[in-house]
């Protein structure tokens, strides 16, 4: 495990306890859930809040994220940094993205290997990019300027795609291994989302897992799918977080934590949200397979943690 | 030249990837960009569709999120028809949904099939506004006694500096009371077509609150928003309302956390 995971700066003035995450595993923060969170006793694990919704000035949302902050670490997933994207960045949303982490200390940071804003629209999805030489320069140019914002690492997530470009000369291992080389971060591996583009794209997801740079991950996130059809009428998987983890992305999970060490793990369950009890047995089906491995890999655990 | 035009410039030369994967995302007449393919050749229509379909059905869900009162009244699918016409005409310019939907009860007003439901523009209106208020900067309101230490004869000239929270809302329609009727759970009785009523939105703390204002009410705390006077802002509204109640508007506003502030006019200017 790097160090990446770990809060870079404890200062003096910080508002919040430290709130160690290594080895937790958590799930999404949904407003719906505060009052049975805050009724939780013993109180464990993280909670990954979407940048974006604690943008506004002030009100219930900063009270809720607050109030989380206070018992339990906190990932700070930004949705639409547009860093994939061939624009410069918005320079107003860097601003806010840096007051968020100022503001609430977060113990992961984090975005995605995407883009969403074009010119003047935002689209609200997470949109595919070309990997070329010329697309990785401008990407590890917009990752060195968050973290240089930001004053700290993020981790960048791989994405789930459902087209490819023909002008991609790189893999995506390939072009996420040199974003690392080029910039330091670190990564967020999104299981699903590597289980969603295997099968979308037709190659392994053992494979590219052997590929992957496993030694930079500092979170792993893990989601449901909804399955579709292409136009050749073959199964075409959608990243919908909109149900359990399959039982497929679960045994991948297991590969790499197995491989890894218990890293900080995320239920992601955006839409169709169910209710706290639900999410929180999701979220100790990924405790358990990370209490399993920091076990039988006490020794590396221990050192790592 | 400025920075971003030779930047652009310079990937036009290259492959501007992200100008023609968007050129049909909110269009679902055109064809997938030729940039996409499946892999090993396959085809990219419905592999393409799937981003569009993502774009346009989040944010109709953002909207629906935001006006869940006008989703109430028109039910789900006019609703979601409407704001689809919404989103592909106006899409978002921020990245904050929550700041998403500014245009739409224009919009509404202007709908072909809106047109029997006059009233729902401004409905939607105050879901606006409700929104604004509940994102807005905290701040501690001004006592319902602060005026206590003024004296009489210097109220005329006392400012008020409004909430970040507090809207005024004015309408021909009952909005305060369709609203309130379709943002509780209970089961929404027959409306009858009511007197209009002006509204006051605030958020002393963590909850907002809308209410109905009184006579004149509206004029009275525009003109104060605006920073007039409390005499001023009381002759503009005496002068709409004849009926209207200085007292009991005053002592309104001040219990509903409308204002953080009040000072003497000639105080205006100091540091």
């Amino acid at each position: 495990m790097n160090g990446l995971a770990a809060p870079s700066r404890m200062s003096k003035t910080s508002r919040f306890p430290a709130h160690p995450v290594a080895g937790l595993a958590g799930t999404s923060f949904k407003h719906e859930h505060l009052p049975a969170i805050l009724g939780d006793d013993p109180k464990g694990g993280f909670f990954e809040v979407h940048a974006e919704n604690y943008m506004g000035a002030g009100g219930p949302p900063h009270d809720a994220l607050t109030k989380i902050r206070r018992d339990y670490p906190v990932s700070l997933h930004g949705v639409c940094m547009s860093i994939g994207g061939p624009r410069l960045l918005d320079k107003a949303h860097l601003g806010r993205f840096k007051a968020l982490v100022d503001r609430y200390e977060p113990a992961l940071v984090s975005e995605h290997l995407a883009w969403s804003t074009h010119d003047t629209t935002y689209y609200n999805d997470l949109l595919p990019l070309p990997y070329t030489h010329a697309t990785v320069s401008r990407v590890a140019d917009h990752i060195d300027e968050v973290q240089g914002t930001i004053g700290r690492p993020i981790l960048l997530e791989n994405p789930s795609t459902y087209v490819l470009f023909p002008a991609s000369t790189m893999s995506e291992t390939d072009f996420i291994r040199e974003l690392v080389r080029r910039t330091g971060c670190g990564l967020l591996l999104d299981v699903n989302n590597v289980f969603v583009s295997a099968t979308n794209h037709g190659f392994s997801a053992l494979s590219y897992l052997a590929d992957f740079p496993l030694q930079n991950v500092g979170e792993i996130h893990l989601a449901g799918h909804a399955a579709q059809e292409d136009d050749e009428g073959d199964l075409l998987l959608i990243d919908s977080h909109d149900g359990p983890v399959a039982d497929a992305v679960w045994k991948l999970f297991d590969v790499v934590i197995g491989r890894c060490g218990p890293l900080p793990t995320l239920i992601e369950w955006d839409s169709a949200i169910p209710d706290w009890p639900v999410l929180k047995a999701e979220t100790a089906a990924a405790q358990a397979i990370l209490d399993r491995h920091a076990d039988s890999l006490f020794g590396k655990a221990h050192a790592a943690g | 030249m400025p920075q971003d035009e030779l930047q652009s410039r310079d990937l036009g030369r290259r492959f501007d990837y992200a100008a023609a994967f968007t050129a049909g995302l909110l269009d679902p007449d055109r064809a997938p960009p030729d940039a996409v393919s499946g892999p090993n050749g396959k085809a990219a229509i419905k592999r393409y569709a799937v981003y569009r379909n993502n774009v346009t059905v989040s944010l109709i869900d953002a909207l629906a999120a935001s006006f869940p009162a006008t989703l109430r009244i028109t039910g789900p699918d006019f609703f979601r028809a409407m704001a689809r016409f919404h989103v592909r005409e106006t899409p978002p310019s921020s990245p904050l949904l929550f700041e998403y939907g500014r245009d739409f009860p224009d919009f509404i007003e202007r709908y072909e099939y809106a047109q029997s439901m006059p009233w729902l523009a401004d409905v939607a209106r105050m879901e606006r506004a409700w929104l604004d208020a509940y994102h807005a900067a905290d701040a501690e309101p001004l006592a319902s006694g602060a005026l206590a230490s003024i004296p009489p004869e210097r109220l005329a000239d006392t400012v008020f500096v409004p909430h970040p929270a507090t809207r005024a809302m004015r309408s021909r329609y009952p909005v305060v009371t369709i609203f309130a009727a379709n943002r509780s759970d209970g089961p929404v009785g027959r409306i009858e077509a009511g007197d209009p009523e002006d509204a006051l939105v605030t958020r002393p703390g963590l909850e907002v609150f809308v209410r109905h204002l009184p006579p004149g009410g509206a004029v009275f705390l525009d003109r104060l928003m605006a920073g007039e006077p409390l005499g001023a802002a009381a002759a503009a509204a005496f002068a709409e309302r004849a009926e209207f109640d200085l007292a009991a508007n005053i002592a309104g506003l001040l219990q509903a956390g409308a204002f953080t502030a009040a000072h003497q006019e000639d105080e205006h200017d100091e540091p």
